[in-house]
């Protein structure tokens, strides 16, 4: 037994009130689908169930897409920047003063740690409204282009990994911009945009100006072909993201599309080292390792390979994995069933590929969702565990020799969402950011995140940004067009 | 002086260096080469260890463990024997209500105070530190500073805290250093050396590092960050640069070296901050007052608020603690 055992410390699950079954929110009210059909939500470190969502079905998705279309037209495009921005700090506001029913709530239905939502998620969503209520009334002094108007009605589609984040990355821009929305959480964590709509009616959104439409990939492809939808912001999978550039090829429908990632995060020899190996376990071992801009390779000079292995070992020995709730948890549950045996695969992959395989060793909750925090040592560009995106707390651990054999691996992946690097010579770090193709480059960092930076990726991580002055390039049109 | 010990502890160093001659470029080389400490990073991860949780049966053995590591101090020019008679009895029976509340580790003192401590704590297990080296400023001979060392040792002390000169240390002057904690050390015979390092001179993080493996090199049995008289004191960060730095030594050479923590640390709750750091940075065999202290006074009247408060359910106050030594340290 450890000389100092940490108690039980969980965050209490009282502040929350989790309906047993919820309708699709359309036109500011809650409403049954047509179909009539649900399916279930689950609290991943359990396996509980935590409630019935309605399944949007075509119908309800055109329901949702006229109600924003008479909002728009109605209501929000005509009113005036000064009053947008009004509701959005609103929101803002409640979402701050409920921010622990937020937090609760993303870890019961995610499966991240309190720690994270309370933290980091939750704050950077109220940031997210705080910082585009700001734009609503200066998008003429954005230097977006001349007249910068809002596009009309845009479907959104959202991740799993961070519901409540993507969902304020989504709609502040869009809002704030004078755009409505009719957005698609996640199937498996849809509970957190539920009470993000309660919010809309706290804060008196007009009806119309967000619709929530729950469900899996049907009621995203429905979104994606509906003809009334002017523009679509997805974040996901890049194979997803393929499919619905195919569906909107040829219309009139703008999309931005974040997807996924395979990030370097590339460590020198000068590196300050402790730092370092906290960055990679921010950078991988952080919400589980669902982010698509994980630091899931790393790129470590040779000659502290052996000294770098140690350390990071040594410390994954010390993280604590277990109850999400609990405020000491570090690391927490897998989201699903799915993406565990999605992870377990690609270990089996990367085993047989004849890398290294370690993990830390620790205990498991018996039921739920769990995987142990695993380092692949011996790691070659060539295995598939280099490569392919693992969504999982999974590093592969690589070796270079010169910045420039440092900057060809980090490059030489068909994604380019974000990369790492870790040295004390500032001049190094200027080069590097300049030759690595990747939307975002942390130095001496990992996995920060601020509304005011611009995020998005290159190649096969998609395009567009999200965030900053640049994120609102996608919710307007400006000159003399339509 | 040149004893078998000094000796041993350049010798030692040499071989650590892998060079015939411990010259100050040596000295320079290798501690220069060092991993930086990021400040951003750092700074991240000791608020990031702070915002553990420790409640109930793990706060309990804290506090008490907590208790156990003070050494608890008084250096003022105004201190007298009845106020340093008064501290050690406060050392002997911290809470009067509680028999079973553990005793500090040390008593810490000024050198000619010391006989008073003693007096009091006699053949008990509670410690009797004295600062020495021209304390706090380390401004003196080395001449002068040694005398004081051995002076303290003769009236009884059992450890000995003494000051780095910082002005060698920013100088560059590392041999200077390496010296003076090596002759110290020699000086103290069996008492055990803390070397005050004064982290808030050395400002930056890359200079706490460097200094603690130069203390260590040169025999020190704690590195300890504070005299207390200069502010910023103890800080969580620093302490974790230097937990780093016992726990690499350790790796590199086999020996354990402690950690003393000293001023400004005033409540349970940063005690525990500083429990949670040792815990998961250097680890457990760190969480022993043989290994880890805090150098404070008022930290002693917070914890036993927190103990009362575990045992009976409610905050009691100032009063109900008896405070013999009242102190801003």
């Amino acid at each position: 037994m450890p000389t100092f055992e940490y108690a039980p410390a969980p965050e209490s699950r009282a502040v929350v009130d989790i309906r047993n079954s919820y309708g699709l929110f359309v036109g500011g009210e809650f409403v049954d689908a047509e179909g009539g059909t649900a399916f279930k939500t689950v609290n991943p470190a359990t396996e509980e169930v935590l409630a019935e969502v309605a399944e949007a079905g075509e119908a309800d998705v055109d329901a949702a897409v006229r109600a924003a279309r008479n909002a728009y037209t109605r209501v929000w495009s005509r009113m005036s920047g000064a009053d947008r921005g009004k509701y959005l700090y609103r929101i803002a506001r409640i979402i701050q003063e409920r921010a622990r029913e937020f937090a609760v709530l993303e870890t019961l239905d995610n499966g991240k740690p309190i720690r994270e939502s309370r933290d980091v998620d939750v704050p950077l969503v109220a940031a997210h409204f705080f910082y585009h209520a700001g734009w609503a009334d200066k998008l003429e002094y954005a230097s977006l282009g001349a007249d910068p108007r809002p596009v009309g009605v845009v479907g959104q589609v959202i991740p799993w990994n961070f519901p409540l984040l993507m969902l304020a990355w989504k709609v502040a821009p869009a809002l704030a911009c004078g755009n409505t929305v009719v957005l698609k959480p996640a199937e498996t964590t849809p509970l957190t945009a539920l009470l993000f709509a309660e919010v809309c009616q706290q804060a008196d959104l007009p009806p119309g100006v967000v619709n929530i439409v729950t469900g899996a990939g049907a009621t995203g492809q429905a979104i994606v072909d509906h003809p009334g939808i002017d523009k679509l912001a997805f974040t996901g999978s890049t194979a997803v993201g393929k499919m619905i550039a195919r569906s909107i090829a040829g219309t009139r429908k703008k999309a931005t599309l974040e997807l996924g990632g395979k990030a370097a995060n590339i460590v020198f020899d000068d590196a300050a080292i402790d730092q370092a190996v906290e960055g990679i376990v921010d950078g991988i071992f952080f919400n589980q390792g669902h982010v698509c801009c994980a630091g899931s390779r790393i790129l470590v000079q040779e000659s502290i390979a052996e000294e770098l292995d140690h350390r990071l070992k040594r410390r994954l020995g010390t993280l604590r994995v277990g109850d999400p709730l609990d405020k000491n948890t570090d690391v927490g549950a897998i989201n699903s069933r799915t993406q565990l045996e999605r992870i377990e695969e690609m270990v089996k992959v990367g085993e047989a590929e004849g890398a290294e395989r370690w993990d830390s060793g620790c205990d498991l909750p018996v039921d739920g969702f769990w995987f142990r925090p695993t380092v692949f040592s011996n790691v070659s560009q060539s295995h598939r565990i280099a490569q392919e995106e693992i969504f999982g707390p999974v590093v592969s651990v690589l070796t270079f020799r010169t910045p420039g054999e440092a900057v060809a691996k980090a490059n030489n992946t068909p994604y380019g969402l974000s990369a790492g690097i870790w040295t004390e010579k500032g001049s190094r770090i200027l080069w590097m950011a300049d030759q690595l193709r990747a939307g975002v480059v942390w130095a001496n960092t990992f996995n920060k995140f601020d509304p005011t930076s611009p995020f998005g990726g290159y190649k096969e991580s998609g395009y567009g940004r999200e965030g900053g002055r640049h994120g609102l390039e996608a919710y307007v049109k400006t000159g003399a067009g339509e | 002086m040149s004893t078998d010990t000094d000796v041993d502890v350049t010798a030692r160093a040499r071989d650590i260096l892998g060079v015939s001659r411990l010259t100050n470029s040596a000295l320079t080389g290798w501690l220069h080469g060092l991993p930086g400490v990021d400040q951003v990073g750092c700074e991240a991860r000791a608020a990031s260890l702070s915002t553990r949780s420790i409640k109930t049966s793990s706060k309990a053995w804290a506090v008490d463990t907590a208790i156990s590591m003070i050494d608890l101090t008084t250096l003022e020019g105004a201190d007298t024997p009845g106020k340093v008679r008064g501290l050690a009895a406060r050392a002997l029976v911290p809470d009067p209500s509680d028999p079973t509340t553990p005793r500090p580790a040390a008593v810490c003192v000024y050198g000619d105070m010391v006989p008073f401590a003693k007096e009091v704590l006699g053949e008990h297990p509670v410690n009797v530190a004295a600062v020495a080296t021209a304390f706090p400023s380390g401004r003196a001979s080395r001449a002068v500073k040694l005398a004081d060392t051995r002076d303290a040792v003769a009236n009884g002390a059992d450890e000995i805290d003494m000051v780095i000169d910082r002005g060698a240390f920013l100088t560059g002057d590392y041999r200077a250093v390496f010296d003076e904690v090596a002759e110290t050390r020699a000086a103290c015979g069996e008492a055990r050396l803390k070397v005050i390092m004064e982290t808030g001179e050395l400002v930056t993080y890359d200079n706490v590092r460097r200094a603690s493996w130069l203390s260590m090199l040169a025999g020190a049995d704690f590195i300890k960050t504070s005299t207390g008289k200069i502010s910023p004191a103890a800080t969580l960060p620093v302490t974790l640069v230097m937990l780093e730095a016992v726990r690499d030594w350790r790796e590199l050479t086999g020996d354990q070296v402690g950690v003393k923590p000293a001023g400004g640390i005033r409540t349970s709750k940063d005690a525990i901050k500083y429990l949670v750091t040792v815990n998961e940075v250097a680890g457990e065999d760190w969480l022993d007052n043989h290994w880890f202290r805090f150098g404070a006074s008022s930290l002693l009247n917070d914890l036993i608020l927190q103990r009362q408060k575990m045992a009976t359910g409610a905050y009691s106050g100032g009063d109900y603690v008896a405070d013999d030594a009242p102190s801003g340290y």
